[in-house]
């Protein structure tokens, strides 16, 4: 299938995903080889085939609601690129506070 | 045990009675192994990090307790390694990604607790394609590593680390991963034995995710008693981890012994077509006459969709994958791209870009786009319908045979660098491993043989939960293959 500069853009926006102009060249030659190859399930009549998402005949446990161990603020925060010691930090996203 | 011998050349078995005998200490056998490290990884780059300190440290505590006359435990004083992709608290994780380069995590995954439960030494953090998506070892941001039996080849993939640690006596014991064939093909291709659980035989808790509706965790040892050993510490419920199995587990180690007189074993017409090294194929055949040797009823099975496995799994496995790795964000732990001008999304597109290498990107974009709106029911959908028309095969072989033996991988371990340019050609390799990761089925792999000096794999797979039946088959292999054991630069072939 054919998929052009702008469809593997949006791809790489969601997916936040910078792409220089180079690597958008790559991503679209990559994208359409494979695509090319997985379109041979298309030889599949699957319309009577129910979807596996999960291979397990399983019900969801359940478990008391009991308060346990977690992490301390500062276990928390070790991992942290930036930290002010009860938080992560991160760019401003509301335009006008201060 | 064998006096002669170096230590590093001992079985789990050996030195887990020679600690709990005191016959040897835990201190004296975790130095022997941290030395043939120091003394081979320089050319193998089987470790990402080494836990000198911490690993000596446990020791000495196995010891004390050995001093005080406490039990002897399932894994005392033995030596073990762990995937990089496996959390082990304190001791740094980055499955082999820059993304999480000094990321220290605080807590153990609930097979590392185990392990230390039963006594193991964690010895280090080994070496892996980044966040497991590869089969080579070249895709770490720690470089690539070596196969043992030949230093310019890869070890396989993703766990390429863990099985040329074990190949070349660095640890007796390692824990892998098994998305798509990531514990079974570096073991064919390093020639030890390799095994992936059934889906939710072993809990995923703490093992970083990549797929998760085909992940699972596993050992790798150099004998199958090591490997069944290994299973019953790592193998059971967990609480933490909602798809682990509550179904009892078994002596699988006591087990292997049995014998297969009369097992029926499955040849898949579709794994011994074209596209295999001649080598292998005619290694693989002797390994199929070994179990018929020891009583197994051989006999032709179809499965029917295997060419479809490889579109199926890199289409479900690269969808799960975008959705697991977006939290690779820069804010809470992990790389974090610099500029103070930037914006949060631009924050996240920066990180991201930086911080994964190539495959990953190039998965997470083929991922997201199968997962985007109007392009969903045409791949991702398409992809979950066959995957039912994948298990179903399997479903129907194992109504006439007990086991299917195939070939591992089709090809031996092949020089670094060759195939890198071309990632459907490296995903093409997979095509042997990948349809019993789609059924969550249990597969193990054993040497069985050899082409051109290098080690081939014999694939053998069951039932859901048919361990103890899958173990007793390679036990049966093992028993007649000449050169198990064989240690890479001598006595092989």
């Amino acid at each position: 299938m054919d998929i052009d500069d702008a469809g593997v853009r949006k791809i790489a926006a969601l997916a936040r995903l910078a792409l220089s102009d180079e690597e958008l060249a790559l991503q679209r030659e990559g994208l359409q080889r494979i695509l090319a190859y997985v379109k041979r399930l298309d030889e599949l009549d699957t319309r009577d085939v129910l979807p596996t998402s999960h291979v397990l005949d399983m019900h969801q446990p359940f478990r008391p609601d009991e308060v346990g161990p977690t992490l301390s603020t500062e276990e928390a925060l070790a991992n942290a690129p930036r930290s002010d010691g009860e938080s992560f930090v991160v760019p401003q996203v509301i335009q006008g506070a201060s | 045990m064998n006096q002669e011998r170096p230590l590093h050349r001992s079985s789990v078995r050996e030195l887990r009675d020679a600690v709990a005998s005191g016959e040897r200490s835990a201190e004296e056998v975790t130095r022997a192994h941290l030395d043939r490290i120091r003394e081979t990884d320089g050319d193998w780059n089987a470790f990402i990090h080494v836990a000198d300190d911490a690993a000596l440290a446990a020791a000495q505590a196995v010891d004390q307790r050995r001093s005080a006359g406490e039990p002897a435990r399932a894994l005392e004083g033995v030596p073990v390694a762990i995937k990089d992709q496996i959390v082990t608290k304190g001791i740094p994780t980055t499955a082999g990604s820059r993304m999480l380069k000094g990321f220290v995590p605080p807590y153990d995954a609930t097979v590392v607790e185990r392990l230390r439960a039963a006594g193991a030494i964690i010895i280090g953090k080994t070496n892996q394609d980044e966040f497991a998506m590869g089969s080579s070892n070249e895709n770490s941001a720690h470089g690539p590593c070596a196969n043992p039996w030949d230093g310019t080849r890869v070890p396989g993939g993703s766990s390429g680390g863990s099985a040329a640690a074990v190949a070349g006596g660095q640890v007796p014991l390692a824990l892998g991963t098994d998305t798509g064939g990531s514990i079974r093909q570096p073991a064919s291709l390093c020639g030890v034995v390799g095994l992936k659980p059934t889906y939710g035989r072993v809990s995923r808790r703490g093992a970083i995710a990549f797929a998760s509706s085909l992940d699972q965790i596993g050992p790798l040892g150099r004998t199958v008693e090591d490997v069944a050993l290994g299973l019953e510490v790592l193998a059971g419920a967990d609480s933490r981890d909602s798809t682990c199995s509550t179904e009892p587990v078994q002596d699988y180690s006591a087990q292997i012994e049995e014998g297969i007189a009369g097992l029926r074993v499955g040849l898949p017409e579709e794994y011994f077509g074209e596209g295999i090294e001649p080598g292998v194929l005619d290694s693989v055949r002797e390994g199929v006459r070994r179990l018929e040797a020891e009583g197994a009823v051989v006999q032709p099975v179809r499965l029917p969709h295997t060419e479809y496995s490889i579109a199926t799994y890199y289409l479900l496995a690269t969808a799960e994958a975008s959705s697991n790795l977006a939290r690779y964000d820069g804010i809470r732990y992990g790389h974090r791209a610099e500029g103070e001008d930037l914006g949060l999304e631009e924050l996240y597109a920066q990180t991201r870009a930086e911080g994964f290498g190539p495959e990953v990107r190039r998965r997470i974009m083929l991922g997201t786009f199968a997962l985007s709106s109007g392009y969903y029911d045409a791949f991702y959908d398409k992809a979950q319908r066959v995957r039912t028309l994948i298990r179903d095969d399997f479903v129907a072989a194992f109504e006439q045979v007990d086991v299917l033996a195939t070939p591992t991988s089709p090809v031996v371990a092949f020089p670094r660098g060759s195939r890198v340019d071309d990632p459907l050609q490296m995903y093409l390799m997979d095509i042997f491993t990948l349809s019993a990761s789609l059924a969550g089925l249990p597969g193990i792999s054993v040497p069985c043989g050899f082409s051109d000096g290098l080690p081939v794999g014999l694939q053998l797979l069951a039932a859901p939960l048919q361990e103890s039946m899958l173990l007793r088959a390679a036990r049966a292999h093992e028993r007649q293959f000449a050169d198990a054991g064989a240690w890479p630069g001598e006595g092989g072939p």
